[in-house]
């Protein structure tokens, strides 16, 4: 019975490891996304880095700068909503960065004038 | 000495290795017309209905105004037609009697369509109903082939007021050295008042897609003689880029921080 409690024991620690091995895989992968995207936003390819932050964010859902950098690309497609969304993300995820909150002001003030035009 | 080198060489290092977390980039952001006006290929700007001074025909310039500013920044083409007399139709349609003419204007002749003093938005309230009729403007659209239809209201009124305003003024202390303060001064201000009231209607069937009023001011000192038309110009300029919005999508240009 030890024998089986141990066996087990090191089962575990091997899946936590190869967990967080794949963990920081993705984290590296999600990084390298988020660092195309941008080298294709300053050309101007806007669709081309809203695919990559959408993968990054699938990658590692915990990437402020992702959400940051997706919720630009939205707005620059004219697609409100889904910045809005982004950028609450960004924020949540890291409330501090004074980056996030200036890029969401801007926004705000876009967003709002747009809200304004509703038609009767 | 050492230290601060290897510190810009780090910096240095940094930056051509894309290891800066942050990048500003310019980004122009779209914002969609406030009417889908994309089943129609022509606006017809048929004319408002005027009040206020008479100094400026707010009619015709607000027509021939509109009808530049949508040539140029539209992808409608613009019919070039006489505007509808709105408000004779107005006074027959809602059956008005005339009132009395707008100061410093001669009466109305014999024969002439009774001319009615507006003044403000309550007068304008009886001829507003012939925009609710839905058969007159299908009538025009018809003339027209369907096309889109910029009609409405303006109210175009000398404006008078008097109260403190804040001026800067130079003031010297007893060393001769000067400041500017802020002083607050009694002033008479005179100007004018712009009310109007942009509609949209589909030629095709006669209803208003989308309407909206807008108010704007401006004053002057009371020594200061600007004219009426300038002051029309000046108060319209203003609202004309809100007005385009209504059938052209714009683009707002700025700049966002991307993040590493």
């Amino acid at each position: 019975m030890p024998t089986l409690k141990k066996v087990i024991g090191w089962a575990t620690v091997g899946v936590a490891i190869s967990a967080t091995a794949a963990g920081a895989g993705d984290r590296k992968e999600a990084r390298n996304q988020v660092e195309f995207g941008i080298r294709v936003a300053s050309q101007g390819l806007w669709r081309e880095a809203t695919y990559r932050w959408e993968r990054a964010v699938e990658l590692d859902p915990t990437y402020a700068a992702a959400y940051n950098n997706l919720a630009i690309a939205y707005e620059t497609v004219g697609e409100f909503q889904k910045a809005k969304q982004a950028y609450e993300k960004a924020i949540e995820l890291d409330p501090k960065s004074i980056y996030i909150k200036q890029n969401f002001d801007l926004f705000k003030e876009i967003n709002d004038r747009a809200n304004r035009q509703a038609p009767r | 000495m050492r230290t601060a080198k290897l510190l810009a060489s780090l910096v240095v290092a940094m930056g051509t290795a894309g290891c800066l977390s942050i990048v500003e980039v310019s980004v122009e952001t779209p914002i969609k017309p406030k009417l889908d006006a994309s089943k129609f290929a022509r606006v017809y700007v048929a004319g408002f209905i005027a009040g206020g001074t008479e100094d400026v025909d707010t009619n015709l310039e607000t027509v021939r105004l509109l009808r530049s500013q949508l040539k140029n920044k539209s992808s409608l083409r613009v019919i070039e037609a006489d505007v509808q007399p709105l408000a004779d139709l107005a006074v027959k349609a809602a059956g008005l009697a005339p009132g009395p003419a707008a100061p410093g204007t001669a009466p109305a002749a014999p024969g002439d369509a009774p001319r009615l003093a507006i003044r403000d938005e309550r007068d304008m309230l009886p001829y507003e109903k012939i925009f609710a009729d839905k058969e007159y403007w299908k009538g025009v659209g018809e003339e027209y082939q369907g096309a889109l239809i910029v009609t409405g209201s303006v109210i175009f009124v000398p404006y008078q007021r008097s109260g403190y305003v804040q001026k800067e003024a130079e003031v010297y202390d007893s060393f001769g050295r000067r400041s500017v303060v802020p002083v607050r001064t009694y002033m008479d201000r005179k100007g004018f008042i712009l009310k109007p009231k942009f509609l949209f209607i589909d030629g095709k069937t006669g209803e208003t897609l989308y309407s909206e009023t807008y108010r704007e001011e401006i004053l002057y000192n009371t020594e200061q003689s600007t004219p009426a038309l300038s002051s029309y110009f000046e108060l319209m300029d203003r609202l004309l880029p809100s007005f385009l919005s209504t059938l052209s999508s714009q683009t707002i240009k700025g700049t966002r921080v991307l993040l590493r």
